[in-house]
């Protein structure tokens, strides 16, 4: 009964609007570019942030990152041609890390090493990883053949190693890497597996095993390597000493994180006043994204905001319009017996077929700008549900709200007047 | 609805007024529009207003037709003192007791002319499938039945009236008003109007006329002459041919 009621106001709401076809087509367009506007921002938006928020989740939200760095006074120009630059964390900073607070669960050093490497006659320069197996612990990739790195392996001090994708192609191309033999510096390692790299491009953030090629046990890495660098630069070679590169620190809960890590920062500057590190929490790079994000959200949401207020407000001109050509079919009906309430339910079932009507097609034209702009510009855009139930929401809020008075005037219309008009 | 029905059963008189004052305030002036009018009109009778402009016949239909309340005074339609209402009881009592028939014809541009005869039906919230049996007949009745899916646009004036009274008599009003019925019609047009009119009387329908054209007022049994917001004269017509009563 209410249903057929319903379904009766709304053919002659939509009767009505037939009409004039021109006219409701043009009071829609504020509806249909606001919603429009409003779902293709928010999708680029959140398709922006989303790529940034993964590029920190990805370094894991409860590690604590912590990576050598020369100290500022120490990098200032040298007369001596040859010179040694002594920097960066130390194993026993590893130690201290792991031994000091309960909330570690555990600490993974990491050092750096460029070295040729050779397979037959193909040498190719390698970035190597020298670390403990718990590394693949922290940073968690797909192991496409063979197996990681094992505590067997540097119990043993074994010569193996473990190319990332990228490695293996560079040095294996169309062998199976899982066996073969690297030359490594004057030793032969063997090739145990094959992980996964990391295809993010130079973004925002550098995860821990951003273009590395391949890991070896760190034990193995010390003992053929040592801990000096030498770089040959244009016509100058300088030297480094640096005991480990990277510490990653895995806290025991997310809530954790940023107490342990201001308690790490102090004891590390206990020991290197020089400053010759620098630490990266994910989580709170996380946190000042997500509220980077947020703003950006309010931003866009006003902007939003306005461009609905304005569709609205056409909407309501063009009401107003129709209110006073129609006076005499007020008139009418009320003179017939229809109460105040029927004749704003009449005006306001009109404002809502045109927001709403105007509010679906918004829906169609933000979801199909996203798509243009992944497909034209490669930009990554993600659609949310809520902005599309958002938008359904508001378009018929909008109605209501902007059809209220336009429907109010109809109704308030003396019938005698109203039969009068023309 | 809260409508009291108990007093219309055994009552004769449909609309009784008493003492009805209709006052504007125009500046700093009253202008009484009805001035002390007493009236009573029987179930099944035919009247005929008129009155030069400015007489108050208008402001009498108005107030007849539940548009408007009295100043002062009382004003009963089928018992219920029309005083006391609020604006929803006023649409009410139209929807229920009222049937509405203008000069201009007043049918909705753009509804069918079925849709307009039903327009009452879809107010009390009638079936869809019963108010147009109903339509159906009453377009029979007025010699439209083949016209129900046109616009009133595509209509002569004359079927245009017709579906205009089709529309009043939808919710089988105890009171008829109709305001110079044949005023934009030709006099063959206008003749035939006041033909189904004169019918419709004799069927039992209570019929309330304004016009300002003798011979049409002459269709009607009672007629009554308005001045200065006050009733000037009520003759009774001798019943005209093809009427019998």
């Amino acid at each position: 009964m209410i249903g057929e009621r319903l379904y009766r106001d709304v053919r002659l709401g939509v009767k009505t609007l037939l009409l004039h076809k021109m006219r409701s087509i043009l009071t829609m367009m504020g509806m249909v570019f606001g919603v429009g506007a409003v779902i293709a921002m928010l999708a680029v938006g959140e398709g922006a942030s989303k790529k940034a928020l993964d590029e920190i989740r990805r370094l894991g939200s409860q590690n604590i990152i912590i990576n050598s760095q020369q100290a500022v006074e120490n990098s200032g120009q040298n007369s001596q041609r040859i010179r040694m630059n002594i920097y960066g964390l130390l194993y026993d900073d590893l130690e201290r890390i792991q031994q000091s607070f309960d909330t570690v669960v555990r600490a993974v050093p990491a050092k750096l090493i460029r070295s040729e490497g050779r397979v037959n006659s193909r040498s190719h320069e390698l970035r190597l990883v020298g670390t403990t197996p718990q590394w693949f612990d922290l940073v968690q990739r797909e192991i496409l053949a063979g197996r990681q790195l094992l505590d067997r392996d540097v119990e043993q001090n074994a010569n193996v190693v473990v190319l990332t994708e990228h490695g293996a192609r560079k040095l294996l191309a169309g062998q199976t890497p899982v066996g073969s033999q690297v030359l490594i510096k004057q030793g032969y390692f063997k090739v145990v597996g094959v992980i996964k790299s990391e295809s993010t491009q130079s973004g925002t953030m550098q995860t821990p095993d951003q273009n590395i090629d391949a890991y070896i046990p760190l034990n193995v890495a010390i003992e053929r390597f040592g801990d000096i660098t030498t770089i040959r630069g244009n016509g100058s070679r300088s030297r480094e000493l640096v005991e480990l590169h990277q510490l990653i620190v895995e806290v025991d809960d997310r809530e954790h994180v940023e107490s342990t890590a201001a308690s790490i920062e102090r004891m590390l500057s206990m020991f290197h006043p020089k400053g010759d590190y620098r630490m990266s929490v994910p989580l709170a790079l996380l946190r000042q994204a997500e509220s980077t994000q947020r703003t950006f959200n309010i931003v866009l949401g006003s902007i939003a905001g306005i461009s609905l207020l304005i569709g609205g407000i056409g909407i309501m001109n063009i009401m107003l319009a129709s209110v006073t050509e129609r006076t005499r079919e007020i008139g009418i009906r009320r003179a017939i017996g229809a109460q105040r309430k029927q004749i704003i339910g009449q005006f306001l079932i009109e404002t809502v077929v045109l927001s709403m009507t105007g509010g679906l097609i918004g829906i169609g034209i933000g979801l199909l700008i996203p798509w243009i702009i992944t497909m034209v510009a490669d930009m990554p855009t993600v659609v949310t549900p809520w902005s599309v139930m958002l938008s359904v929401v508001i378009s018929v809020g909008i109605g209501i709200i902007f059809g209220m008075y336009p429907a109010m005037r109809a109704a308030n219309l003396d019938p005698i007047e109203a039969l009068r008009h023309e | 609805m809260s409508l009291d029905l108990s007093q219309q059963s055994n009552n004769d008189t449909v609309i009784s007024l008493e003492q009805v004052w209709k006052t504007y305030r125009m500046g700093d002036q009253d202008v009484h529009a009805l001035a002390g009018v007493d009236l009573e009109i029987k179930r099944g009778s035919f009247w005929a207003i008129s009155g030069s402009s400015g007489s108050g016949k208008s402001t009498m239909l108005n107030l007849l037709g539940c548009l408007d309340r009295p100043t002062s005074g009382v004003y009963r339609l089928e018992g219920q003192d029309i005083a006391k209402t609020s604006d929803d009881e006023l649409s009410d009592l139209r929807l229920s007791y009222l049937g509405f028939i203008f000069q201009n014809f007043n049918l909705i541009q753009q509804l069918t002319v079925q849709e307009n005869i039903e327009l009452p039906l879809f107010y009390q919230g009638v079936d869809a499938s019963e108010a147009a049996k109903k339509s159906k007949a009453l377009a029979e009745r007025v010699g439209l039945a083949d016209r129900m899916g046109h616009r009133p646009t595509e209509l002569s004036g004359g079927q245009q009236q017709r579906v205009a009274i089709a529309r009043a008599l939808m919710n089988d009003p105890s009171v008829l008003l109709a305001d110079e019925p044949t005023g934009n019609l030709d006099t063959a047009t206008g003749d035939s109007i006041m033909e189904i009119l004169t019918e419709l009387h004799d069927q039992g329908k209570t019929i309330i006329m304004v016009t300002h054209e003798p011979e049409i007022a002459a269709h009607a049994q009672h007629e009554l002459v308005m001045r200065d917001g006050k009733i000037a004269s009520i003759t009774q017509n001798t019943p005209v041919i093809g009427a019998t009563s």
